[in-house]
């Protein structure tokens, strides 16, 4: 081979690597916390990846790493995906906040999405989903099936979106069944199937008869399952493998439309930081189907607190609502700004315990 | 706080059950570490038992098929080990630590069908007579066989170890790999057989989780419980007895501080979550750790 040939050669692969720029396949980057096969959060986010494949076809190439832990390695992580030329980066858990942020002030012209947090940036957007209004429905349907009145939560961290889940729930479970009881877990993990199973077995054990979960795998469904007697809630993903008993219904992130909007804001270059939170109305949240181990009026009457917080027209913190301590928070018909609630870090009356700090 | 609501005979049956998988894969590692050989892939070799555990018993309909393939499925990654190992001399850190990494990529590609799909049931065995004891019981007769198997393995290993002659020989070979050359016993045939029963041991533990504990296939399910089998051999000083003691009072430790947590006791939730680790070390740190093994870790070869 000359070397001309081999100049032409070079010059004729350059050309067709500016041509496949032109052609320019939008990038779009996600990192999980769990693997995609949790079965609940990393799942559904992984779904919404996947539907975004399918509906920009060619146009959109997408990356993703999975079991990323929240801290130095996701910094790692997402320096790695901005440099291999991501155009948008979605990093799909709470503890990714400072990771995200401080990658995104590296890389200016690459356009970041963090989920359930709240710094945003010029080229950073935060956007999460009012997971509180489908507890709302769960707290609904638990305060009237539990007969031993204990309902047991298996919580992950104590942050805002955890808490507003529990008093979200407590506050219905206690509207429709006034001796109802809590009693919270912190498992201090996001994914970690058999401390899972193990908290649910011991809330079991402790009487509990309808078990909620703030974590991410299937494990809390197979053990009440194996319990017998208890009813649990799909978390995240449907769980439909655990209907009709155990779980009576589920709480279904559905980040697809979400994520299509993105990317096609990044392609069609209208993108702006925003920050987006919705709930069951845009159909964020899902609920999915309530099975027929529920009653028939207790499913019409959650189906209709669904459809009434879907409207706009119930929002599920209306006051009168006091703190733990006693303290006024909300007075008759006030309801919660979205401030407060972001930063919730305080029960509602009547939940005992205390939330560590 | 209602301490009442702590059902003490459930807490000792769950403490059984919750320390089941890390008892049986850290006795497989105790007698891989008294063979001389410290295989840091426990974590590797339970996950992958865990899927093909999974795997065979949602095929065959069988949970003791399960068991069986998962101990198979551990052996070989194990055997890989020992050939890395103790044929090509690796160094035994950095393989073990690769090893766990393999397995756990290796069993999210085996699991990909799996994901979702319920194990078939394992029931309890309900012993009859002694398992209507009043309090004893519920404590002890009523649990499911692997419970029992792993109780049997801790026995099995230390009176095979203490008495028999091939312990003797495996002890020896752990002690001093030159000195048991020079008596004639084959070093790496005694290490690689010890290696793959700690492979089948994990193998039986991951599967604990996967097919009775947890029961179903997750990635990543085991989540550093082989690290834990690991360390609790070290703080056992090496001695089945002493092991049994720390996986118990690790198991113990774990189930009794999430049921302190639902009876609202008022310690912050942190000190909760680290009492299983402290209290494990502190106890066994005080009885004095004994001895490792002479060889623990070294590799070796006739020609030295």
């Amino acid at each position: 081979m000359t070397m001309k040939s081999v100049l032409a050669g070079a010059t004729l692969a350059l050309g067709l690597s500016t041509g496949a720029f032109a052609q320019d396949t939008t990038k779009v980057g996600f990192i999980y916390v769990g693997p995609v096969g949790d079965g609940g959060w990393s799942y559904e986010h992984n779904q919404g990846r996947l539907a975004l494949e399918e509906h920009f076809g060619d146009a959109v190439e997408t990356v993703f790493v999975e079991s990323v832990p929240e801290g130095a390695d996701a910094e790692r992580v997402l320096t790695q995906m901005a440099l291999q030329g991501a155009d948008l980066i979605f990093t799909t858990s709470f503890g990714y906040m400072d990771p995200t942020l401080n990658v995104a002030a590296k890389f200016p012209d690459v356009k970041f999405e963090h989920a359930t947090g709240f710094k945003r940036a010029d080229n950073l957007s935060t956007y999460s989903a009012r997971f509180y209004e489908g507890r709302a429905v769960q707290g609904h349907i638990a305060g009237q099936m539990t007969e031993s009145n204990i309902v047991g939560y298996i919580g992950s961290f104590p942050i805002p979106e955890v808490i507003r889940g529990i008093n979200s729930a407590y506050i219905h479970a206690k509207a429709v069944n006034p001796d109802v009881e809590f009693k919270v877990v912190w498992a201090y993990t996001w994914f970690d199937p058999a401390k899972e199973a193990e908290a649910a077995t011991v809330l079991i054990e402790q009487g509990a008869d309808v078990i909620l979960q703030h974590t991410d795998s299937t494990a809390p469904q197979a053990a009440a399952q194996a319990a017998g007697n208890v009813i649990t809630f799909g978390q995240a993903s449907d769980m439909a493998a655990f209907a009709p008993l155990p779980r009576v219904s589920s709480i279904i992130d559905n980040w697809s439309p979400y994520y299509i909007a993105r990317t096609q804001a990044v392609i069609d270059g209208t993108w702006t930081s925003t920050d987006t939170w919705d709930g069951i109305g845009p159909g964020m949240v899902k609920i999915g189907e309530i099975s027929d181990a529920v009653p028939a009026d207790v499913k019409a009457s959650a189906e209709a607190l669904r459809d009434a917080i879907a409207s706009g027209e119930y929002h599920p913190f209306t006051g009168p609502l006091n703190k733990q301590d006693g303290s006024v928070w909300l007075a008759d018909g006030e309801t919660a700004d979205d401030g407060t609630l972001a930063g919730m870090n305080f029960y509602v009356e009547g939940l005992s315990g205390v939330i560590p700090q | 706080m209602d301490l009442s609501s702590i059902n003490p005979v459930l807490l000792f049956a769950s403490l059984m059950v919750a320390a089941t998988p890390i008892l049986l894969a850290a006795i497989g590692e105790l007698a891989v570490e008294r063979a001389g050989v410290l295989n840091l892939g426990v974590e590797g070799m339970m996950i992958t038992g865990a899927v093909c555990g999974f795997i065979v018993a949602v095929n065959t309909g069988s949970p003791w098929l399960g068991f069986v393939g998962a101990a198979v499925g551990g052996a070989m990654l194990a055997l890989l080990f020992g050939l890395l190992t103790q044929v090509l001399l690796s160094n035994q850190v950095a393989t073990g630590l690769a090893l766990t990494l393999f397995g756990l990529g290796l069993s999210a590609l085996m699991g990909q069908g799996y994901i979702g799909i319920k194990a078939p049931g394992f029931p309890d065995w309900h012993i009859p007579l002694l398992g209507d004891i009043p309090v004893i019981g519920p404590i002890v007769f009523q649990h499911d066989p692997m419970v029992y198997m792993g109780l049997a393995l801790v026995g099995a290993v230390w009176a095979f170890l203490k008495y028999s002659r091939t312990g003797l020989i495996l002890r020896a070979v752990g002690e001093n790999h030159e000195a048991a050359h020079a008596l004639g016993y084959h070093v790496i045939r005694v290490r690689v057989l010890a290696i793959m029963f700690g492979g089948a041991c994990a193998g039986l533990g991951g599967a604990y989780l996967s097919l009775v504990r947890v029961p179903q296939w997750t990635e990543g399910m085991t989540a550093g419980a082989g690290w834990i089998a690991l360390a609790i051999v070290v703080f056992a000083s090496w001695k089945p007895a002493r092991l049994l003691l720390g996986a118990y009072l690790f198991g113990g430790v774990t189930v009794l501080q999430l049921n302190l947590q639902a009876a609202g006791l008022a310690i912050p939730v942190e000190y909760l979550s680290m009492s299983p680790y402290l209290a494990t070390i502190a106890v066994l740190v005080i009885m004095r750790a004994g001895r490792a093994p002479g060889s623990l870790g070294q590799s070796f070869h006739a020609s030295r």
